[in-house]
């Protein structure tokens, strides 16, 4: 794994205009906002980009959070490989070994908001399955998928928890060029954000968490789908 | 940017690579290459924005605009300004994260009393 992503530098760089937030209501959220109350500190990880709206609003829960950015973690250059068929992929033995490192049956709940919309198709599956291995029993899972009618050029946004079920959304400008794709065919991210890479129906968003216990939708009105997961 | 000027304030330029322990009782200003442990109990850590430091890092206050690997322990407070890219565990009593700063790790904010008890 590299030590240090991107370079520094950003205090003679021109500061970029602030990116304006929107506000939405989540159910997935508000479902989730019960466990916020526990007496005992809750292990939270969060796996958006770095949020200190949310950082705080754990923290002030005296709860405990994790916070682990994977979109921009799977554009490190070295992941790139060839599977059988030689097509350019990337690996996903190399990016759990870099990544989500955490012991078995750790966190009360993880939320990873949009990520597997814009996570890079070889590595859906394995993110998804080290989530339930580091999940505990009856942890919770809160994640976002976009329906058809969202389009390919939605957006991709960073989520800060501004109340029991109220979200800011903050579209994610890539500061670095580091942080792009590593090759043409599998690269996630954009000059200007990261891609849509695919629409999850149902099917395919149960197939994903098959080895949970059980599985929640809300349909969103901004044709996003929200799921919430347990283990 | 120009590091800060003060009459009790250790200073490592950005040409500079350290390996080892590093320990004192005035604040540290570091802009160069640090590998291994600084542990300023009562005084205060500052990476500048060339800083790369790659070590656990015991401090009164710590702020950081470069870039840290390592967990850190402030028995008072942590900055992590725009430009800071920090993968390691924080633990501290206080902290402020701008907006654009990248952090892999765990935040767990301790209380004096907390701290006291040793928990």
């Amino acid at each position: 794994m590299k030590i240090f992503r991107g370079s520094s530098g950003g205090a003679e760089a021109e500061a970029p205009p602030p990116v304006p937030k929107l506000t939405r209501r989540s159910s997935g959220l508000g479902e989730l906002a019960r466990l916020w109350d526990s007496e005992q500190p809750l292990c939270v990880l969060d796996l958006g980009s770095t949020s200190a709206t949310n950082i705080r609003f754990f923290t002030e829960h005296s709860h405990k959070i994790y916070s682990e950015d994977l979109l921009v973690a799977s554009t490190e250059p070295s992941l790139v490989t060839k599977d059988e068929q030689g097509n350019v992929v990337l690996d996903s033995r190399q990016f759990l070994a870099d990544n989500l490192l955490y012991p078995a049956a750790h966190f009360d709940v993880v939320l990873c908001w949009n990520l597997a919309d814009y996570l890079d198709e070889s590595l859906v599956r394995p993110v998804m399955g080290r989530f339930w291995s580091v999940l505990k029993p009856g942890g919770m899972l809160l994640a976002f998928f976009h329906t058809k009618d969202a389009g390919p050029d939605s957006p991709c946004y960073r989520f800060h928890i501004v109340g029991k079920d109220t979200l800011e959304m903050q579209r994610i400008v890539l500061k670095r060029e580091g942080r792009r794709g590593p090759t043409g065919a599998v690269h996630t991210a954009l000059a200007d954000g990261f891609r849509l890479q695919r629409v999850f129906n149902n099917r395919h968003i149960e197939t994903l968490f098959r080895d949970f216990a059980s599985i929640k939708f809300f349909l969103a009105r901004d044709n996003v789908r929200e799921v919430l997961v347990v283990r | 940017m120009s590091a800060p000027l003060s009459g009790d304030l250790a200073q490592i330029g950005k040409s500079v690579v350290v390996k080892g322990e590093l320990s004192g009782s005035e604040d540290l200003y570091v802009d160069g290459q640090v590998e291994g442990s600084i542990s300023l109990k009562n005084n205060a850590l500052t990476i500048g924005p060339h800083g790369q430091v790659k070590a656990t890092v015991e401090a009164k206050g710590v702020v950081v605009q470069g870039k840290l690997e390592g967990n850190v322990l402030a028995t008072e407070r942590v900055d992590l300004r725009k430009s800071a890219v920090v993968t390691g565990d924080i633990t501290t009593q206080r902290i402020a994260i701008e907006e654009g700063a990248y952090l892999k790790g765990k935040v767990d904010i301790q209380g004096r009393a907390e701290k006291a008890a040793g928990k």
